[in-house]
């Protein structure tokens, strides 16, 4: 309920942020993850920082042929912002379907991704749009594709010394399109994913010809699955297709049961999220 | 005495100014200086022998003013139990612990900060045991709980002969033949009706100052029962009971779970007087699951045995239900409740068994329904499988077996008769709200469709306004916190010099509205306008005599006292007014705020100036008293026993095995209304807590008896976004259990929801011959059932 | 260490632990005891105020997170003695029973009108999605969101719906 004491610090530039970083400190952005685990005491760090008062950060910007969204840039910025919706729905969706509304003015899109909840919403769609985690640190700049970002439950690539500065997706072209879908711990698409999907799909001259899905809530970590997109790259996207394809959705997945579902049920909705996303990718094309 | 003349209006309710602008006082508000806070160092194990305990390190960290073990508190003795079967409470654990979250150690610092700190800083070291949590191997008796008792079955209800006094049948024999008929058709179910968490939204408070100069306790709770508190403090400590004042200021929910006297506030008080200072303890959530009582947990097997046509031949359950470890306040009591209602609204033979069985869990209790939602779950459910096995349709078959209208007070064979009732016409206004017969052209369609819709109905009658005298026989009263041995209302209504009235009542209400519906009550009998009128409630000195809230007793026990009550003021104010207008007391009326000679408006005298005389000798007749006031006791002579029926629309998705939840319309039968917005607004948050145990609150524990839903993470309530709005309706059956026929209307939502909302989930599986899934329906559970009957 | 806001208009500062949540320092520094405390993992939203005029819940907030920022409570919704619309809406609606959640459903259903003032009944139900009542069934929340939306447009508000009996 009370936090452990901690020190605390509110840089006002990275530089000044990378100098607090330490080996028993924890970034905060927003704080939506990190406070609660903190009143729980079930995770403490000596030192806090803040990086809430960097200015730069909370921009959500159109680069051309890619967009930025800024460590600071709040859920609902990026649930609200139609560059996102029109360039990666899934990451759109996937941000209005995350927490409740006042999570969602709170938490940041950046913070969701470093905290690597095994079943955030997010980073599935991260995944799906094929985003680029820009890690920095007072030794420079680290490009992290989303395919490696997520390493376990709770842990991602970042090192302790690292901030997740920014996300960088790239923009969507004809013929592509995103989505995200979930089921929550509540039924329908409430609270936590018991089992979610996002998909990304191009599709030239009735066939598919690139694609990325990503499952959540139903494993080790947010998980690229490989096997899915393999399978529908040269289809023509027909729900056989589709339905045969999302069987490989576990390929590369360690699947937890827990109180809301078992391993088999969560196996079994990962599959069934996989073809529902790329379904509704196909559909938003 | 008329039955139909109460209030029935909408009024707005006089408590909400304050609340709704952040005014509102709750325990945890009040900060009064050099106030102590407490934090409690709770086992974080199910079972062990404590082998080590240490606190002095604990000590010496920053603010903290005292850490208290079992030793310093043995010679208050166990927490008080009004039912004491089972092995009671000790005030801190004492040398072993018995369930997660038990208290081990209390420290009182500067501030909750510190607290924590110091509680994490407690040494303690465990030889832990293999804890007992599952029912049945409880109830095997393979090892034992507690070494000291006989079994881990604490005791058993069984319909027949739960009271002996009362020297019924047992109508085992007669269940038994019906299911050895040529005729017989025999359904049966093993069920689950889950562990809940109350989740009350404010957590538990208290807030504990002694003067030792006075020698007087003042304590403040977040409680529905400040007089068993009160009562509780002043029998451990030793005091005189009016040394001992408990103010239950704005209680933030209870549902039940406020209802039990607590180790926690005896403990504060404790403190507080040790250390001269005023101590708090405000709970957490996590401390609140793991520590606050909970709520149903039982299974059993349900039998109905009835014939081809729908004719009710005999009920049948044998249950377990949970106790947790200690036995607090009703714990063993708690199935008793439901027993009373085995028959629900049907005429037929029961044959009902519940063992009390004692794990390493948390203590059970009432939680809204208590025992209740239990018992009609169980008749419900089966009821419904019945009627599919028969291809009847549930309401028909429901219908055939209901009491009959000219058949009140119908005595059952638990021995105690239903009041009043017309439960087919409350049927048939459901079926017509709700335009059943389009629901299942409605569902018969989707289904032609493939989609899984299902219509489920259901049914109840519950036992409340507790309560007949007669039961504090059975323990059904405040006796062992030195309360009298009765649940009798009480009201005590005080018509003020300046013509205000002043209404106070023993009631502890958690959000019922009482300071509105009390002063419904009184304003309407007196013709004094509702803003003239002040309800006081929740403080044990302005109210000599109080039973607190619970099993929707109030306005059906105690309003029904203040009812009385304002007749009595009545009639000495018609005394004045006489004498004042120089005519007969028993010509003289009330009415807009004075009083007149009947059928002749004036002259007239104001209620300003019938006060005035009451209050000064020169003006009153010479042989009234002074002053203008009466306090009541009403005793009813029978418990209420409201009913009514519910319709669920639900469609399921095939592939997931995800619910929604579509329509939920309700026809409720309370008696008389004293305001139906207040009552809607009681069936409305009912209907949601039943929602909430059929779909999604599941409180669990391990094999090693972690709980593994300690916060609301784990433990998902129903939000707005889960629930459609309710439809809503009425009939209306008053009863002569007291003045105002009025029933009560609490707990009746939850306890017509849960089966409701099943029933309608196993209609929309039928087509894949599925019969029953247990509760909460999560996603998991309905999709797992769906593989199961697809094979 | 030393924090400064303003809160409900007033400029406010105090020397606090950094681990002090936010909704402890309104409590109990500032003796705002509107904003309340039901859980300790953010899904209860009792404790919900307005930080720069976004809903937030201050139990998720530490105080010093709120440094320069504009905070506003429950106490600051009614003037002059006139409730707010949502304040209004809630008494004529029976949108409470204990009043606990209140404040908060209040403060997030406030935020919720502010950006859209003629919502759904779907919008309004995920718009308070973050706030748990225990005692209304959320039925008459609704009802009085409806209300003070209606209020807000310049509309009669539509009846209540509580009418039941015979």
């Amino acid at each position: 309920m009370y936090p452990r004491k901690f020190d605390y610090v509110a840089p006002s530039s990275l530089d000044e942020a990378f100098e607090a970083l330490g080996d028993d400190s924890k970034v905060m952005a927003g704080g939506m993850s990190l406070i609660p685990l903190m009143k729980l005491r079930l995770f403490s760090p000596a030192l806090v920082v803040d990086i809430a008062r960097i200015p730069g950060l909370d921009t959500l910007d159109d680069k051309g042929d890619h967009i930025t969204i800024g460590a600071l840039v709040r859920h609902a910025e990026t649930a609200a912002s139609d560059l996102i919706r029109s360039n990666a729905a899934a990451l759109s969706t996937a941000a209005a379907l995350t927490g409740d509304v006042q999570v969602r003015n709170r938490g940041t899109t950046c913070g969701t991704m470093a905290h690597a909840d095994a079943v955030a919403d997010q980073p599935a769609g991260a995944l799906a749009c094929g985003a680029v985690m820009i890690a920095q640190s007072a030794s420079g700049t680290r490009e992290i594709p989303a395919s490696e970002f997520f390493v376990d439950s709770l842990t991602s690539a970042l090192n302790p010394d690292e901030i997740l500065t920014s996300i960088r997706i790239p923009k969507s072209g004809d013929g592509e399109g995103s989505a995200y879908d979930k089921l929550g711990r509540r039924g329908g698409r409430s609270d936590y994913a018991v089992a979610g999907a996002a998909a990304w799909v191009k599709r030239s001259n009735g066939s598919i010809t690139e694609a990325r899905v990503a499952v959540t809530g139903i494993g080790t970590k947010p998980t690229l699955a490989e096997g899915v997109a393999e399978a529908l790259i040269g289809t023509d996207g027909s729900a056989s297709a589709v339905e045969a394809a999302a069987e490989r959705a576990l390929e590369g997945v360690t699947v937890l049961e827990d109180l809301y579902g078992s391993e088999e049920y969560k196996s079994h909705l990962a599959k069934v999220y996989a073809k529902r996303a790329i379904n509704q990718a196909l559909a938003s094309i | 005495m008329a039955t139909t003349s109460v209030m029935g209006g909408s009024v707005r309710r006089r408590e909400d100014p304050a609340l709704i602008q952040g005014m509102g006082t709750y325990v945890d508000d009040l900060q009064p200086t050099g106030v102590l806070q407490v934090a409690f160092m709770r086992s974080p194990v199910a079972r062990a022998k404590i082998t080590s305990l240490d606190t002095s390190k604990a000590k010496e960290m920053p603010g903290v003013a005292a850490i208290y073990t079992h030793e310093d508190v043995a010679h208050l003795g166990p927490l008080l139990a009004q039912v004491q079967i089972g092995k009671l409470r000790p005030l801190l654990a004492d040398g072993e612990v018995n369930h997660m979250g038990e208290a081990i150690a209390m420290v009182v610092a500067e501030n909750r900060y510190q607290a924590q700190d110091a509680a994490e800083a407690i040494d303690v070291e465990f030889d832990v045991v293999k804890p007992i949590i599952d029912l049945k191997e409880a109830a095997s008796d393979a090892a034992k709980v507690h070494d000291e008792l006989d079994s881990n079955i604490l005791h058993t209800w069984t319909y027949h002969g739960y009271w002996d006094a009362l020297g019924l049948e047992d109508q085992t024999p007669q269940v038994d033949a019906a299911m050895e008929r040529d005729d017989a058709v025999v359904v049966s179910l093993e069920m689950k009706n889950q562990r809940l968490i109350p989740v009350a939204i404010e957590p538990r408070s208290v807030m504990a100052e002694y003067n030792p100069g006075y020698g007087r306790f003042t304590v403040h709770s977040s409680t529905q029962v400040p007089h068993a508190l009160g009562g509780a403090i002043s029998k451990t400590f030793g005091m005189i009971a009016s040394d001992v004042r408990v103010i239950a200021p704005e209680v933030g929910g209870g549902f039940g779970s406020k209802l039990n006297v607590y180790n926690d506030e005896i403990l504060a008080a404790f403190a507080a007087k040790d250390l001269g200072r005023p101590v708090k303890w405000t709970e957490t959530r996590r401390e609140a699951a793991s520590s606050t009582i909970h709520g149903r947990g039982w299974v059993g097997t349900a039998t109905i045995v009835g014939t081809k046509d729908g004719e009710f031949l005999g009920y049948k359950l044998h249950a377990l239900a949970d106790m947790g470890a200690y036995s607090q306040n009703f714990t063993v009591a708690i199935p008793l409740l439901g027993l009373w209602i085995a028959s629900g609204q049907y005429k037929m033979p029961v044959s009902w068994t519940v063992d009390c069985v004692v794990t390493n869990t948390m203590t059970t209790d009432a939680y809204r329904g208590a025992g209740r939602p239990e018992a009609i779950y169980y008749l419900e459910r089966i009821i419904d499988a019945y009627a599919r096995e028969i291809g009847m349709d549930p309401f028909e078959v429901r219908k055939k077996n209901f009491w009959q209208p000219d058949e009140f007070p119908a005595l059952m064979g638990c021995g105690f008769a239903l009041d009043s009732g017309d439960y087919a016409s409350n049927v048939d206004k459901l079926m017509e709200k709700a335009d059943y017969a389009g629901l299942l052209r409605m569902r018969d369609q989707a289904r032609d469709e493939g989609r899984l819709v299902g219509v489920g109905v259901g049914s109840y009658v519950e036992v409340c306004g507790f309560g007949p005298a007669v039961l504090a026989e059975i323990g059904f009263s405040w006796s062992e916190y030195g309360l009298p041995a009765s649940f009798n209302g009480s009201g005590l209504v005080r018509v003020n010099p300046d013509a205000t009235v002043t209404v106070v009542i023993g009631t502890g209400p958690s959000g019922q509205g009482h300071e509105t519906t009390w002063a419904q009550i009184v304003g309407d009998g007196l013709g004094i306008p509702v803003d003239k009128v002040r309800v006081l409630h929740g403080d044990t000195r302005e109210h000599p005599m109080g039973i607190g809230t619970f099993g929707s007793r109030s306005v059906a026990v105690d309003g029904a006292a203040t009812y009385e009550a304002t007749l009595k003021v009545r009639e000495k104010a018609a005394k004045i007014a006489a004498h004042l207008l120089e005519a007969s007391a028993t010509d003289i009326v009330f009415e807009n705020g004075g009083a007149h000679v009947a059928g002749s408006p004036a002259p007239r005298v104001e209620w300003e100036a019938i006060a005035k005389a009451a209050y000064q000798a020169h003006t009153s007749p010479e042989d009234v008293e002074s002053g203008l006031e009466a306090h009541t006791s009403f005793s009813p002579g029978n418990a209420t026993w409201p009913f009514g029926s519910h319709i669920a629309l639900v469609e399921v998705d095939p592939d997931t095995g995800n619910v929604e939840l579509l329509r939920y319309v309700g026809v409720d039968d309370c008696g008389n209304e004293i305001n139906p917005m207040i009552v809607n607004g009681q069936i409305h948050g009912g209907i949601a807590q039943g929602v909430g145990q059929a779909m999604f609150e599941d409180a669990v524990y391990d094999s090693d008896g972690n709980l593994l839903t300690g916060s609301l993470l784990d433990y998902p309530l129903p939000t707005a976004a889960d629930l459609p709005s309710f439809e809503l309706d009425r009939t209306v059956t008053p009863t002569d259990v007291n003045p105002m026929g009025v029933k009560g209307v609490g707990e009746a939502g939850t306890i017509g929801t849960a089966h409701t909302i099943v029933n309608a989930v196993v209609d929309a599986l039928e087509p894949l011959g599925v019969k029953h899934v247990d509760m909460p329906l999560r996603p998991k559970r309905v999709w797992q059932a769906i593989q199961e009957a697809r094979g | 260490m030393e924090v400064s806001m303003t809160v409900n208009g007033r400029a406010v500062s105090a020397d606090v632990e950094p681990r002090t949540l936010l909704v402890h320092f309104l409590r109990e520094n500032l003796r705002l005891t509107g904003t309340h405390v039901g859980c300790e993992t953010g899904y209860c939203g009792a404790c919900t105020v307005h930080v720069d005029g976004k809903a937030v819940k201050s139990c998720t907030m530490l105080a010093v997170q709120a440094e320069g920022a504009d905070v506003k409570t429950i106490e600051s919704l009614a003037s002059n003695g006139n409730l707010h619309p949502v304040q209004e809406g809630f008494w004529e609606r029976h949108g409470l029973q204990c009043g606990f959640c209140t404040p908060g459903m209040i403060m997030a259903s406030v935020a919720l009108l502010d950006e859209n003032n003629n919502p759904s009944e779907d919008e309004i139900r995920h718009g308070i999605e973050g706030n748990l009542c225990r005692c209304t069934g959320y039925h008459n929340i609704v009802r009085a969101v409806e209300y003070a939306g209606a209020k807000m447009r310049g509309e009669e508000p539509p009846p209540p719906d509580w009418e039941g009996g015979e």
